[in-house]
């Protein structure tokens, strides 16, 4: 018995809708896509999803109070609001170069969180 | 500076004015400024922290900062390229005088021999969609609560209600969540959300938010700070329907419910404006109605994606350089370029075409949702170019390139349709 479940591809804007064909758990064939990463895109929505996390973290001694980050690679979907929960508790320090590390292996997930844009010390 | 006669003067140091001198730079423009009214460069990418930019333009998906990093460090130490930041522009003349003010330098006199204009856009606000209730604290843009929560370091509240399902309503939504905000729901006035669909399956059905699609806000309900609204469905004509009213509780009504483009400036040049975009008419090389003044990005016309408005300032940039070494060809032929049916609006509206033709792109929107339809650019009854769209949707700008040797082929006008007969 198969069946079929249709999904939004939100790998990029385009938002290609796509259908699915799950056999016993597994995705056996995805049309609608209309680049390779829409059919792994598919196959992980399914069986293990999975999400990038974009937040902040407090900086302090630089233009801004907040440092934006993003996670370096996707984060298990059902992880996200714990590891956004756990950022509130970091404060860095300027300067902050972009891509720098913020959060090494965050939760234990083995991805890393890393700064989204550099920060300079600025004078008050 | 003042008594510099500059190539290219750029209004606004965002997205679009980086990548205009950037690509000014790169064809030959000498001496290059941009102003920026900010304390620093990026505009509304510093705020957009979010990824899922940049993947058409650089070819990696980043972050909003991320990519206002890219653009910043392409101009970065070149000497062609002042940049004025701090700096308020007050006035631009026909003579293509700018006046400008800053703390550091006090009032400035600039001038150039081309301008561009890319002063992006705002968000429009409770007054402009005029909802009735009371005048208490807690209602904000979701752009400025965004600001506030990704850049300032506070929360404007706790338990929110977003108007609008635009981008920045659904992006804010998810990021209110993060940080530990419940969003009760994000009420739609249409009966489809106007944001990418990307973000109504991660921003809206990840956190279990409710979209009430064809929904307004009939009340707003708290004497100094917001208690709740009253919602209720809209009929075909927008109007709330009595009896479908219920309340929600919120100490936040974040309102995302368009943008308008920012064009004061260009207003008081006299530039010839656009009803549809709220943006000045311009050519496909993005020069506007006045000689020497150019315009690209959020300010002609109000993109979905950064990609497209870095694209649209290359061509500004490009064309403004090539315009202050006075090295283009003579314009030979005007063509406007008309919306039929279905597409509601169209950038650029006309062509402006040396005798070989030149590359064309269009960017369009539909008017309405569509499925399986065939987009056709046509003069006279010709079709020039077509392209299938298996869906097109109001949020989602769509692009047709006429290349060069096609646009030597016709005159007068065309004009861009949706074919439903396919």
């Amino acid at each position: 018995m198969s069946e079929t479940k249709i999904l939004n591809c939100i790998v990029c804007p385009m938002g290609c809708e796509m259908t699915a064909t799950i056999e016993g758990g597994t995705v056996t064939n995805v049309t609608g896509n209309t680049c390779p990463r829409g059919a792994k895109y598919a196959q992980e929505e399914i069986t293990a999803p999975k999400r990038m996390l974009t937040s902040t973290v407090r900086i302090t001694g630089g233009l801004l109070p907040l440092l934006p980050v993003v996670s370096k690679n996707p984060l298990p979907k059902d992880k996200v609001l714990a590891c956004a929960e756990h950022l509130r508790t970091i404060t860095v320090e300027a300067p902050i170069a972009e891509g720098a590390t913020i959060c090494e292996n965050i939760l234990g997930l083995g991805v890393d969180i890393v700064a989204s844009r550099a920060m300079d010390v600025h004078a008050e | 500076m003042q008594n510099t006669l500059y190539d290219v003067i750029i209004i606004g140091g965002g997205p679009a004015g980086l990548s205009a001198a950037y690509s000014a730079y790169e064809n030959g423009a000498k001496k290059i400024l941009i102003i920026e009214r900010d304390r620093e460069l990026g505009g509304i990418l510093q705020q957009c922290i979010h990824n899922g930019f940049g993947l058409h333009h650089f070819k990696e998906e980043l972050t909003g900062p991320g990519y206002a990093y890219r653009c910043a460090e392409l101009i970065k130490g070149k000497e062609e390229i002042e940049v004025l930041i701090d700096t308020m522009v007050l006035l631009i003349t026909r003579d293509k005088t700018v006046t400008a003010v800053s703390p550091e330098h006090g009032l400035l006199k600039l001038k150039g021999k081309t301008i561009i204009l890319t002063m992006g856009c705002r968000e429009r606000t409770r007054g402009a969609i005029r909802i009735p209730g009371e005048r208490p604290a807690g209602v904000f843009t979701a752009g400025a609560a965004q600001r506030m929560v990704n850049m300032e370091g506070y929360l404007p509240g706790h338990k929110i209600v977003i108007l609008g399902s635009g981008d920045i309503g659904l992006i804010m939504a998810r990021r209110m969540s993060l940080e530990g905000c419940k969003v009760q729901a994000v009420l739609e006035i249409c009966p489809f959300s106007n944001g990418l669909t990307r973000n109504i399956v991660q921003c809206l059905h990840d956190y279990d938010i409710p979209l009430h699609l064809s929904h307004t806000i009939t009340k707003i309900h708290g004497r100094d700070r917001i208690t709740g609204i009253t919602a209720a469905q809209v009929d075909d004509k927008m109007q709330p329907i009595p009896g479908t009213e219920f309340d929600i509780e919120c100490d936040t009504l974040l309102l995302s419910v368009g943008l308008i483009p920012e064009n004061e400036l260009s207003q008081g040049l006299g530039l010839e404006m656009h009803p549809l975009t709220n943006g000045p008419i311009v050519d496909q090389r993005r020069h506007t109605t006045l000689d020497g003044i150019f315009a690209a990005g959020n300010v002609v016309h109000v993109h979905d994606l950064v990609d497209f408005v870095s694209e649209e300032a290359e061509i500004a940039g490009k064309f403004a350089a090539f315009h202050a070494q006075a090295t283009h060809p003579p314009m030979l032929r005007r063509v406007n370029v008309k919306t039929g049916d279905g597409i509601r609006t169209c950038v650029p509206q006309r062509l402006s075409l040396p005798p070989a033709g030149e590359d064309s792109k269009l960017f369009m929107r539909v008017g309405k949702p569509e499925r399986k339809v065939k987009l056709e650019v046509k003069s006279g009854d010709t079709v020039i170019m077509s392209k299938m769209l298996p869906v097109a949707k109001p949020s989602e700008m769509i692009a047709i390139n006429i290349p060069a040797e096609k646009t030597a082929t016709f005159g007068g006008e065309i004009t861009v349709s949706i074919n439903r007969e396919v």
